[in-house]
């Protein structure tokens, strides 16, 4: 909405919204509208007010306020207000604004989980910290009742904490048990336990040693490496929701002649919707009315635009160009082409599954030893001293000790910093085990269209045409904003070639567009239409005086394409270009990048059984790709990447999204992806030096609670140090 | 060794209190937009009196 049409909007903002508001009543039940709005450009104290100020400023506003950190606004207003207006008003005053599709963001608008987590947490910390106070004391001499009353006190602050504070690990260490596995969980629990119970033990008899300080550091930093975790996934998880709410599920139908806007999955079979140029096809159907042109490459690859009639079946997906359309729907919701590609994702990412995280790996070869230790321990010393109390002490010391305070740490506190490091170099890490896989990468398969091309063509041969000609192209294209004859005018103007003068210029759509220069018709379209031969490659013809001839279009290269690519190349990794598109296409941007393999005319099943083949071989391929088609072998692919333009189920399907339109992070991300892989194993070695170190004391029965509590604080903090190295 | 008496019920209330502070503050969404909170005390907008 442009800033003219906007005091209109205000001096009658109902009139102006209501059949779009009406429809959004129904859905909203006479509940005051919540509306979210992507600010992308704020950045400071004076945008906020500004926001702020003139959002509350508009008719039918409650409340509006900015989140900086989300870069988003939320607005609570009346039922007749629309996003439109807000975002109209608020360019009008220089500020970017998108709406955002409030269903697609509730989720993460009450983040219970990471509260509840946080929560527990700071009881923990405060408990342990209470806790670790009175065990000082004990440490530094305190004796006889006095060292009685501090472990009962300790004991009442610590037994509450532990119930509270320790609920994620019993709960997860109960579903592995009751699965009849082993997970990290079962040995922290069992310390957990076996630490306070015979602390508890200990106090009753008047002992000189207890670990409930113990038992609560080790809660206290096992939670924060949970929390740590949790919150990594949770920024990455909110910022690929804001990208799939962007696109707002709405479309136009018609109804008796009238248009009515309506909510996608509200749209039933038959349904006539109207498309406007430069929209999106909502749902499968046929072209009932009108004449276009499609552009099918985020369905295909193809990126030469199809003539569009009635008779025409289209899919959802699928942008029209350059003539409003009236489609009859003929599957929607689950029926629809998008979502039956769900299905091909679906049995793909079956065999991404059997990847095992690191700390997986390592739990696996932990728990049993843990146990089996302490066991052994018990055993021992029960049958040397036959003491059930001396046993079970050393026991209880043993799985304190080799407790996986650091493991617990060392995985979450490196992907936390590797993540926030390639987060500010524009890249969203989805997947918990995305960095451990991106590591192993070896082969990079790359799509074309919309991946290594911008998707917007360039002209290529403006040198071909004489300066009048190309007056009379600029003239024909400035009437139209079909891609190509945009591409023609920007090129055309900054060759500094002033238009023709023309008149009658009209735009026939689907075909070109046409006028006439000094009683004569001149064409700009397709071949058939000007009488030409049509060429393989992307053009449009330019018909005048009775000859015409080609202007050619080649994709743009996406920024950082080039660099990416030859920079994988230097790295070693073994390079593929896989597309939809025609073959000569293809081959010219293979030469252009130095990619000697390549392989045209792919279909999305072909993609994914490409990549299945490499896997196969024992390979770890890194898929990038943005169309529908490309989905299947996103999900194939033992790591992918998907652009932010990317289409919804394509990044879905993907492990890493790149936010901004550069490619270059590509390479970088591997090279962290490496150091990451580095870090971790690193901790991993210095949380097994820190057991190597205090195992045997323990089982020999010389643990005491301040050797334990040093052991399990300095391996957690060297442990976060090591991983803050990355950032 | 009687001041432990007083110490001790007071070390647990001040950190009691601090505990509650941050249950306090994390219920009312005071974590949800750090970033944004450090710029909001920058701008004069609402010096003279609190927002209605």
């Amino acid at each position: 909405m442009t800033a003219a049409m906007r005091p209109n909007a205000s001096a009658c903002p109902a009139c102006d919204a209501a059949p779009a508001a009406e429809a959004l009543a129904e859905q909203a039940a006479q509940k005051d509208a919540r509306l979210a709005l992507s600010l992308p450009t704020i950045h400071c104290a004076a945008c906020i007010s500004a926001v702020e100020r003139e959002l509350s400023a508009q008719p039918g506003v409650k409340s509006a306020r900015v989140n900086l950190t989300l870069k988003r606004a939320t607005v609570e207003a009346e039922q007749d207000v629309t996003a439109e207006d807000l975002v109209g008003a608020l360019e009008a005053i220089g500020y970017e604004a998108h709406e955002l599709d409030a269903g697609t963001l509730s989720s993460t608008q009450n983040d219970r989980a990471g509260r509840d987590l946080l929560m527990r947490l700071a009881v923990a910390g405060f408990a342990s910290m209470n806790v670790m106070l009175l065990s000082v004391s004990v440490w530094s001499g305190a004796e006889a009742a006095t060292r009685d009353m501090f472990h009962w006190i300790s004991a009442a602050i610590a037994l509450p904490t532990i119930v509270f504070s320790g609920k994620p690990f019993y709960v997860n260490a109960w579903s592995a048990l009751k699965n009849k596995r082993l997970n990290m969980d079962v040995p922290i629990v069992l310390a957990i336990v076996l630490a306070v119970a015979t602390s508890l033990w200990e106090t009753m008899l008047s002992g000189e040693h207890a670990y409930f300080d113990a038992a609560l550091t080790l809660v206290f930093f096992l939670l924060a490496g949970r929390y740590l975790d949790y919150r990594t996934r949770a920024v990455a998880r909110s910022a690929a929701e804001e990208l799939a709410a962007l696109e707002v599920p709405r479309a136009t139908r018609i109804v008796d002649g009238e248009e009515d806007t309506v909510q996608v999955r509200d749209l039933a079979l038959g349904d006539l919707v109207l498309v406007r140029p430069g929209g999106r096809m909502p749902v499968d159907g046929e072209i009932v009315e009108g004449q276009s042109e499609l552009d099918r490459s985020l369905l295909t690859g193809e990126t030469v635009p199809v003539y569009a009639e009635p008779g025409l079946g289209v899919s959802a997906g699928e942008v029209n160009l350059t003539g409003p359309l009236v489609i009859r729907a003929t599957a929607v919701g689950e029926e629809t082409s998008l979502h039956r590609m769900a299905d091909l994702v679906a049995i793909a990412e079956s065999g991404r599954s059997r990847y095992t995280s690191l700390a997986d790996s390592a739990a696996k070869l932990y728990a049993p030893g843990v146990h089996i230790l302490s066991a052994l321990a018990f055993l021992g010393w029960y049958l040397y001293t036959f003491d059930l109390r001396t046993a079970l002490n050393i026991a209880a010391a043993v799985l304190i000790i080799t407790c996986p305070c650091a493991l617990g740490l060392a995985v979450p506190a490196v992907t936390t910093a590797a993540s926030g490091r390639l987060f500010r170099k524009g890249m969203l890490i989805k997947h918990s085990t995305a960095l451990e896989r991106l590591a192993q990468v070896d082969t990079v398969v790359f799509d074309k269209t919309g991946t290594l091309t911008a998707g917007t063509p360039q002209l290529t041969n403006l040198d071909d045409f004489s300066r009048e000609d190309l007056a009379v192209g600029l003239a024909l294209a400035m009437g139209s904003s079909h891609p190509l004859s945009m591409a023609l005018s920007d090129a055309a103007r900054e060759a500094g070639i002033r238009p023709a003068k023309l008149s009658d210029i009209e735009e026939v759509p689907g075909f070109g567009t046409q006028g006439k220069l000094n009683g004569k018709l001149v064409r700009l379209g397709r071949a058939g239409w000007v009488g030409a031969q049509a060429l393989a490659q992307t053009s449009a013809f330019l018909s005048f005086e009775g000859r015409s001839q080609a202007f050619t279009f080649s994709d743009t290269l996406r920024d950082g394409a080039e660099e990416s690519v030859q920079a994988l190349i230097e790295d070693g990794k073994d390079v593929m270009l896989i597309s939809g598109d025609s073959a000569g296409a293809v081959e010219t941007l293979a030469n252009r990048l130095n990619i000697t393999k390549w392989v045209a005319e792919a279909l999305p099943e072909d993609k994914a059984a490409k990549v299945q083949e490499l896997s196969e071989q024992g390979r770890h391929v890194l898929m990038v790709g943005d169309g529908l088609n490309d989905t299947a072998a996103l999900a194939a692919a033992h790591v992918s990447i998907s652009p932010a333009s990317a289409l919804d189920a394509a990044r879905v399907a993907s492990d890493i999204v790149l936010l901004g339109s550069d490619l270059s992070p590509i390479a970088d991300a591997l090279a962290t992806a490496r150091a990451a892989t580095k870090r971790i194993k690193e901790n991993f070695r210095i949380a097994t030096v820190y057991n190597i170190i205090a195992v045997p004391l323990a089982v020999a029965g010389l643990a005491t609670p301040l050797i334990a509590a040093l052991a399990m604080s300095s391996s957690s903090i060297t442990v976060s140090l090591n991983a803050l190295r990355l950032r | 060794m009687e001041v432990l008496a007083y110490l001790i019920p007071i070390s647990l209330i001040l950190g009691g209190i601090g505990l509650l502070a941050f249950i306090f503050t994390v219920r009312t969404n005071q974590y949800d937009d750090p970033e944004g909170d450090a710029q909001r005390i920058l701008s004069d907008e609402w010096d003279d009196h609190p927002k209605p």
